[in-house]
């Protein structure tokens, strides 16, 4: 049967010269880079060298590059550490517990956090609305902002609906904020995970001071992220021991996988250019052919989305049997349907762009890669419309599609 | 939705041939479901039952005809806006209640979602719910039929009873949290601060909390 992997945002395969420059990391260069040998030294000039070289995609210094475990690590050490560290400096003040600012559409490992520390009372939280196609409004941003707000974070690009979210306006709009009121707060954090593989990482541009990467979305290896910290900042660490990554994150170097990020890295933004053109025409031949289908809404916004990402919401279907039914066929995709999620809860970023619990139920997320041929958009496009049909056809719901415009 | 749990099958076939996320029994009626209705026109007449389930937002109909003189269910058609277990699950009970002659009325009202899942080859535990909503939407329709022959004596409906005056929590909240998967008194404490003010219904929650898991789930 062919098989069609379209799940390219859950995790991609590792690219065969990026496994190629890991592998001797695992066996013969094993060293730990702390050690004061030769072979230590060697796998800490291995280190250094990915260092500087993600460094240089990132426009930053080689010792603002922080590893850690992945993407959810990451995060979490953007916001817990900038909230321990700042919590002491705002009590004894007016305020008392410091602000944070996100959207309403982030990854859990940014909303998860970040409400915990609202519900124990560390922070207070203000969670800015998304339009209709997943997008901030820098205006509703700069209204939220506070003298005690310390973080405000929010996501480079959407993981479910691909939707661009404007980095460099608010990156401008939080330094006019700091100029006026002669501040270095609040931090500006990003999630750029999704983005890594098709966007301008450079951190001039985007005026962030904390970057969230990992390796797994851009055929990388799994278990290395990286936090952008930059220089000056002030950083409370959430992992204590040696020392490493200059005492913000201990634990020895996960040296393949450093080595692993930086090659994934290097690859991903030489050829993002070409690729992004590609990928644009086969995802805009996938969207077109699905809005073919009755009944179908597109969820995100029609251009300003992530060159891979096609996120469509059939009406009175629920996804998790679609994505089931696809299965059979060979084609790989997720569902944001409440029946699919362990929390029994549909996607709160679909909820988010203020359409009906309904329209979350039979949302399908398709995210293409390299590995996508237009002959397999054919094949999904081919395939699709029996199968929407069928489960119609189950389906006792019969919704007007006006309750989604 | 990387979120998303992408979790390895929960349930490895019978066959040991492939790991799926459901059953081979499951699979079955999921890829080839038995009854579901495709042509209403033909069951105008038929009496019927729609619910919601609490837990996902998902709709399921039901529709049944009964021979009036043996009172025995001849014909039952579903229609799902549910998951794969919701599919599978009616489809199964459809074929329970209408095979070897057909359940009586009496006896269908007596179909547990537990015996559906045992012909089913068991569900993943988070899709217990789901077949839940099939055999609701079974006794909601044998009550449609009842009211429909004027035999309303015959019909049961699922009324609620204070049990905790402070939060008017009744019985059946406390029936439809159980159905969601809260399985001891702190979760469905936690879903209807039941008791919290009036720690006296305790003992009474903590026995409905029993009896529907057993109703339902049979432990
Ligand atoms: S119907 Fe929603 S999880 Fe089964």
């Amino acid at each position: 049967m062919r098989q069609v992997y379209l799940d390219h945002a859950a995790t991609t395969p590792i690219h065969p010269e990026v496994l190629e420059r890991m592998q001797p990391f695992f066996s013969e260069k094993f060293a730990n880079p702390s050690s004061f040998h030769t072979p230590g030294l060697e796998a800490k000039k291995a280190v250094d060298e990915a260092r500087k070289s993600i460094a240089s995609s990132l426009n930053a210094h080689a010792d603002e590059m922080v590893f850690c475990s992945g993407g959810t690590e990451s995060d979490n050490l953007a916001i817990f550490g900038v909230i321990r560290a700042q919590q002491h400096a705002v009590r004894g003040t007016q305020y008392e517990i410091p602000h944070v600012i996100t959207s309403s559409v982030e990854h859990h490992a940014v909303l998860e956090p970040l409400q915990y520390l609202a519900k124990t009372k560390a922070i207070d939280l203000t969670v800015l609305p998304v339009d209709k196609f997943g997008k901030i409004a820098v205006s509703d941003l700069e209204e939220a902002l506070r003298p005690e707000t310390v973080l405000v974070s929010v996501m480079y690009a959407n993981n479910e609906i691909g939707t661009i979210q404007p980095i460099a306006d608010i990156g401008r709009a939080l330094l006019k904020w700091r100029k006026t009121n002669a501040t270095q707060l609040p931090y500006f954090h990003s999630d750029a995970c999704q983005a890594a593989g098709a966007l301008d990482l450079d951190v001039e541009k985007l005026h962030v001071d904390l970057l969230t990467l990992n390796g797994s979305k851009i055929y990388g290896p799994k278990g290395i992220g990286l936090l952008f910290v930059r220089r000056g900042m002030k950083l409370a660490p959430q992992i204590r021991g040696g020392g490493q990554e200059r005492g913000l994150r201990s634990g020895t170097e996960n040296v393949p996988g450093i080595i692993g990020l930086a090659a994934a890295l290097e690859l991903a933004q030489a050829g993002k250019d070409k690729e992004n053109a590609r990928l644009i025409r086969l995802r805009d031949d996938l969207i077109n052919g699905l809005l073919t289908i009755g009944k179908t809404r597109l969820n995100g916004h029609p251009t300003e989305r992530l060159p891979n990402n096609v996120n469509v919401s059939f009406m009175d279907i629920e996804g998790e049997a679609a994505v089931l039914y696809l299965d059979a066929k060979g084609i790989y995709c997720s569902t944001g349907s409440a029946c699919a999620s362990s929390s029994l809860d549909p996607s709160h970023v679909i909820l988010a762009t203020g359409v009906s619990y309904e329209a979350a139920h039979g949302s399908l997320r398709f995210t293409l890669g390299h590995s996508t041929r237009p002959s397999d958009i054919g094949y999904v496009l081919k395939t699709i419309p029996d199968i929407v049909k069928k489960l119609r056809q189950m389906s006792p719901v019969n919704l007007d599609m006006r309750h989604f415009a | 939705m990387d979120t998303d749990n992408k979790q390895a099958g929960d349930i490895v076939s019978r066959t040991g041939t492939q790991s799926w996320f459901y059953s081979d029994a499951v699979k079955d009626h999921f890829f080839n479901p038995r009854n579901f209705m495709q042509d209403e026109s033909s069951y105008a007449d038929a009496a019927m039952g729609l619910v919601g389930s609490p837990a996902c937002g998902d709709a399921m109909k039901v529709w049944i005809k009964v021979d009036p003189e043996t009172e025995r269910i001849i014909d039952c058609k579903w229609k799902t806006f549910g998951c794969g277990s919701a599919i599978a699950s009616t489809s199964m009970m459809s074929v329970m209640v209408t095979e070897n002659g057909g359940m009586t009325l009496d006896e269908a009202r007596l179909l547990k979602p537990q015996h559906i899942m045992e012909r089913l080859g068991g569900l993943p535990a988070r899709k217990i719910h789901c077949s839940v909503l099939g055999d609701k939407a079974l006794r909601a329709a044998i009550n449609d039929w009842y009211r429909r022959a004027g035999r309303l004596d015959k019909v049961e409906e699922e009324h609620g009873r204070i049990v905790d005056p402070e939060t008017k929590v009744t019985d059946k909240d406390i029936e439809h949290a159980v159905l969601d998967g809260a399985d001891t008194l702190e979760k469905v404490q936690a879903k209807l601060k039941v008791g919290i003010g009036n720690p006296s219904c305790i003992p009474e929650v903590e026995q409905l909390i029993r009896f529907y898991k057993e109703k339902y789930f049979g432990v």
